[in-house]
């Protein structure tokens, strides 16, 4: 019941504060506020200005941000219109205040620009900071009070107060509370002070941390500078607050990292643990198998350029299908003649390679073909101003579980993964049973391969696609499967993740390189302990 | 006394080392002689273009022997065989970047070009002893040497086989890819060492130290295909070649396998030095890019279509590929990946022993015919 009336009375008092400033004014009304700019008194545009600060919707804080950066003009001949305009190669791009459409590209000279003065850009930033304070959209908010924190001077400080007394929002209200002890830090009020030294204490904003480090700066005998015992344990405490949070945050971020690489590597080298971890063959073509994924996104994009949102929808299927019929016909064509040989697949696979290789280059022309990323892979999602994570790196994440889960299923659950499985493991046998043994391998092959191809997918949206890709990932393959233990796919699960996040956490002090490099050597070293990996097979199966 | 023996007996009893050999001798008297002392006008000149580029293709046959000893006689598939060549080949380039002194872009006397252009004050430790050439030979030798003495005696021992040495043997090789690629390392980063002058004194860019190199080349060819020929006719040869074939049974019958094996691979390991060493002043460059598996890979397939299991089969496999590849990529670049790639799957399949495997089986065809099926060797 309590909450109930104290919401009321912030919603009635929020009401009371806003009220005066929601004039509601149509298009109309607007544009006859607006054409006051006109005037060439700076007096007169100071009032309309004003005017347009009480009207304090999306349209005056759009008219304010163009007018403030010099972008507004009005035409010289009839009809005489505001408008917003753009530099472009041939003169200027308008478009209209309302609504935003583009009137087309005029002569530079066609126009004149609306002038603004100190005074005018003074109040053009306060009306600014003010509507976009009170902006519906709680992130436009945050950011306000963000773009402030850098002078939060006598004319902002009121803004903050007076916002913070009607924002609902956790995160808005948060940002408030930063800025106005960011304005309080050096308040003489030594209890001001210290609450403000304490709240910024709470801050992961840049700006917190670089206002509270001058606190505690040290002179050259060690001692430091600032006298007020209370203050300075303060700041002390509040920086030690702010920096083993960064450093979670970092530790958060590396793993972040470490996983997104490794959630890559399981793609790259998860069809490789099916072909030769299952079925003993040393593909080199692996790789390639990944391109021909990667150019099919491209290709699938081409043909529907109108529709980039669904084309990764589209192409991962279809990737699955060309690389999987690729990779029956190298089986068919090459392999078959090879089994029991698995260096010499080796070799005849990597003939392979060099020739889809080849054939791309022939194809696509030996330059990188970019592919577009849809708009809901991109972004990022931000957990606290020093933590953001991107869209696209979460997506392959998540992606790449779900493929391995798709694999793990098909080879335990269906009548195939169970020939697969029974052929790998006792080939004569399971031919004794009646298992076509040669069908089972054109099929496994095809999935291995296929499963290539959707890596191809994924990574188009990474790295660049072109004729070379599937040699970057092709020993990375390897060693995955090599270091999670062949036939075994878990193991090629564990060693991916490991690895990628391995790899990250030495990049920060060792360099990219390095760590490659020490990753490998520790691969060198690690099979030497556990030559079958780190989840060996065992039993019969393990013999060959 | 003992090798002389040997070498009687061999032109003796094997035909095909007898021409080998008597082919060998006649190319490193009749080249440097139609290059130096034939007039260039001459229908019988040959250029010295084509004398570096035998010599190229001469040390590659080197190569090819030492991963032929190891793949084709021990069972051993490396696939970073090219990195001790091109460790053999750095140790060859340090001496004769130190041999151009003062006469760098820079001028000074002590410090190589990209050392300075660093910002570095002194040599590295690393670097001291390559002015002499005797040290930088050592080098070359030991250097290969150790480090297949050290990834041996730990592989070998923990009998890392077949596929999985394979794969870290390209591990290796990946990973001295970067870390040369770094410029830090101290070796000239992705330019690597090159813009050589002299070795001991001649001027490498002049005809008469070009054929120099060819010669040496060819000496040492002979002398390393001897050597490995020795070795795999005695008796150590013929444990290696019992454990290509059985390795437990060889290890049951009383042998100490993984000693055998770290032996074979350490001398080739050091042959394959040699080769390096052999190559940079030849081609004039050494850099990163001659550690990339891709590079161990190609190697693989000279051995393969020459025939592996025959030395002379990896000579000339070496010499074949490597002469089509010269004429491919002048020729026609965009079709050459497309000839390889078809020639891997093609040898693979169909000529599993190779060029020497079809001479052999022509030769036989005569008598009687005795081919049997290719059967489980590689595994």
């Amino acid at each position: 019941m309590k909450n109930i009336i104290t919401l009321m009375l912030v919603v009635l008092f929020g009401w009371l504060v806003t009220a005066p400033m929601m004039v509601q004014a149509d298009d109309r009304e607007f544009s006859v506020i607006l054409d006051g700019l006109k005037k060439k008194s700076f007096t007169e545009k100071f009032s309309v200005i004003e005017k347009l600060e009480e009207v304090g919707d999306e349209r005056a804080l759009k008219v304010f941000n163009y007018m403030l950066e010099g972008d507004l003009f009005y035409e010289k001949l009839a009809p005489n219109r505001i408008v917003f305009a753009e530099k472009v190669e041939d003169g200027l791009a308008i478009f209209e205040v309302l609504g935003g459409q583009s009137l087309g590209v005029v002569s530079k000279r066609a126009l004149k620009k609306i002038k603004v003065n100190n005074k005018l850009r003074g109040k053009l930033r306060r009306a600014i900071a003010k509507l976009s304070l009170n902006h519906k959209d709680p992130d436009v908010r945050r950011d306000a009070v963000r773009a402030i924190f850098k002078n939060v001077d006598a004319i902002a400080l009121p803004l903050l107060t007076e916002r913070l007394s009607v924002e609902t929002e956790e995160k808005v209200r948060d940002a408030i509370e930063v800025g106005i002890a960011l304005s309080e830090i050096e308040s003489d009020d030594k209890q001001v002070r210290l609450k403000a030294i304490n709240v910024l204490g709470d801050s992961l904003e840049s700006e917190a941390r670089s206002a509270l480090l001058p606190l505690v700066v040290k002179d050259e005998t060690g001692k430091y500078l600032l006298q007020d015992r209370e203050i300075l344990t303060a700041a002390l405490k509040s920086v030690s607050r702010i920096n083993a949070k960064l450093e979670y945050n970092s530790w958060a971020e590396t793993l972040y990292f470490g996983l997104s690489l490794g959630s890559v590597l399981l793609l790259a080298a998860i069809g490789l643990a099916i072909t030769f971890g299952v079925m003993g063959v040393i593909n080199m073509a692996h790789g390639e198998l990944i391109m021909i994924g990667a150019y099919t996104t491209y290709v699938v994009q081409l043909m529907m350029p109108n529709h980039i949102e669904y084309s990764l929808l589209v192409a991962v299927p279809t990737a699955f299908i060309v690389a999987g019929l690729v990779g029956i016909a190298i089986e068919r064509g090459v392999i078959r003649f090879l089994y029991g040989r698995p260096l010499e697949t080796l070799l005849a696979t990597f003939g392979i390679s060099l020739i889809l290789q080849q054939l791309a280059r022939t194809i696509f022309s030996p330059l990188n073909r970019s592919v577009e990323t849809p708009a809901w892979m991109s972004g990022t999602f931000e957990i606290n101003s020093a933590l953001a994570l991107t869209y696209n790196r979460f997506y392959i994440i998540i992606f790449s579980l779900l493929v391995f889960a798709a694999l793990l299923l098909i080879l335990k659950k269906t009548s195939l993964g169970l020939h697969v499985r029974a052929v790998s493991q006792n080939r004569t046998m399971a031919r004794a049973m009646g298992i076509r043994s040669g069908r089972v391998d054109a099929l496994t092959f095809g999935l291995g391969s296929g499963i290539a191809g959707i890596a191809g997918v994924a990574l188009s949206q990474l790295t660049n696609v072109g004729p070379n890709m599937g040699q970057a990932y092709i020993i990375d393959s390897f060693m995955v499967v090599v270091f999670g233990g062949v036939g075994n796919l878990w193991g090629t699960l564990v060693a991916a993740m490991s690895l990628g996040v391995v790899n990250k956490v030495l990049e920060p002090w060792a360099g990219a390189v390095l760590a490659k490099i020490l990753v490998l050597i520790f691969i060198i070293l690690f099979i030497q302990k556990k030559p079958r990996g780190l989840f060996p097979q065992r039993g019969r199966a393990a013999e060959h | 006394m003992e090798n002389r023996s040997f070498i009687m007996n061999l032109l003796a009893n094997d035909i095909a080392a007898r021409w080998f050999l008597s082919a060998l001798l006649t190319l490193g008297i009749v080249v440097p002689f139609c290059n130096l002392m034939v007039p260039q006008d001459s229908w019988f000149h040959v250029s010295t273009y084509t004398v570096t580029l035998l010599g190229k293709y001469l040390s590659y046959a080197l190569l090819a022997i030492a991963l032929d000893l190891v793949w084709g006689y021990c069972g051993i598939l490396s696939l970073g065989h090219a990195a001790f060549f091109a460790l053999g080949g750095y140790a060859m380039g340090m001496y004769l970047m130190r041999q151009i002194g003062d006469r760098g872009v820079y001028g000074n006397p002590e410090l190589p070009d990209f050392m300075v252009f660093l910002n570095w004050s002194e040599l590295p430790w690393y670097w001291t002893g390559f002015d002499m050439f005797w040290f930088a030979m050592l080098m070359a030798l030991l250097v290969p040497g150790l480090l297949a003495y050290l990834f041996g005696w730990l592989a070998f021992r923990s009998r890392v086989t077949g596929v999985y040495l394979s794969i870290i043997t390209q591990a290796l090789t990946f990973a001295l890819l970067l870390a040369f690629f770094r410029n830090e390392m101290g070796f000239g980063g992705n330019n690597g060492l090159t813009d050589f002058k002299e070795i001991l004194g001649f001027n490498l860019q002049s005809d008469g130290t070009r054929a120099g190199l060819f010669i040496s080349t060819v000496l040492f060819l002979g002398l390393g295909y001897l050597v490995s020929r020795y070795i795999v006719s005695s008796k150590m040869g013929r444990v290696v070649v019992a454990i290509r074939d059985a390795e437990d049974r060889t290890r049951f019958v009383g042998y100490k396998v993984e000693s055998f094996k770290l032996w074979i691979w350490v001398f080739s390991a050091m042959l394959a030095g040699i080769a390096g060493a052999l190559y940079t002043p030849q081609v004039g460059i050494i850099n990163p890019g001659e550690f990339s598996p891709l590079n161990s890979i190609e190697l693989v397939v000279w051995v393969a279509v020459g025939g592996r299991g025959t030395l002379i089969g990896a000579v000339i496999g070496a010499v074949v590929v490597n002469f089509a590849k010269t004429f491919f990529t002048a020729a026609a670049p965009e079709i050459w990946l497309f000839f390889l790639g078809a020639l891997f799957i093609f040898v693979t399949i169909f000529m599993p022993y190779g060029i020497m495997g079809v001479i052999k089986n022509l030769t036989q065809r005569k008598s009687q015919r005795v081919h049997k099926a290719p059967a489980d060797e590689a595994a």
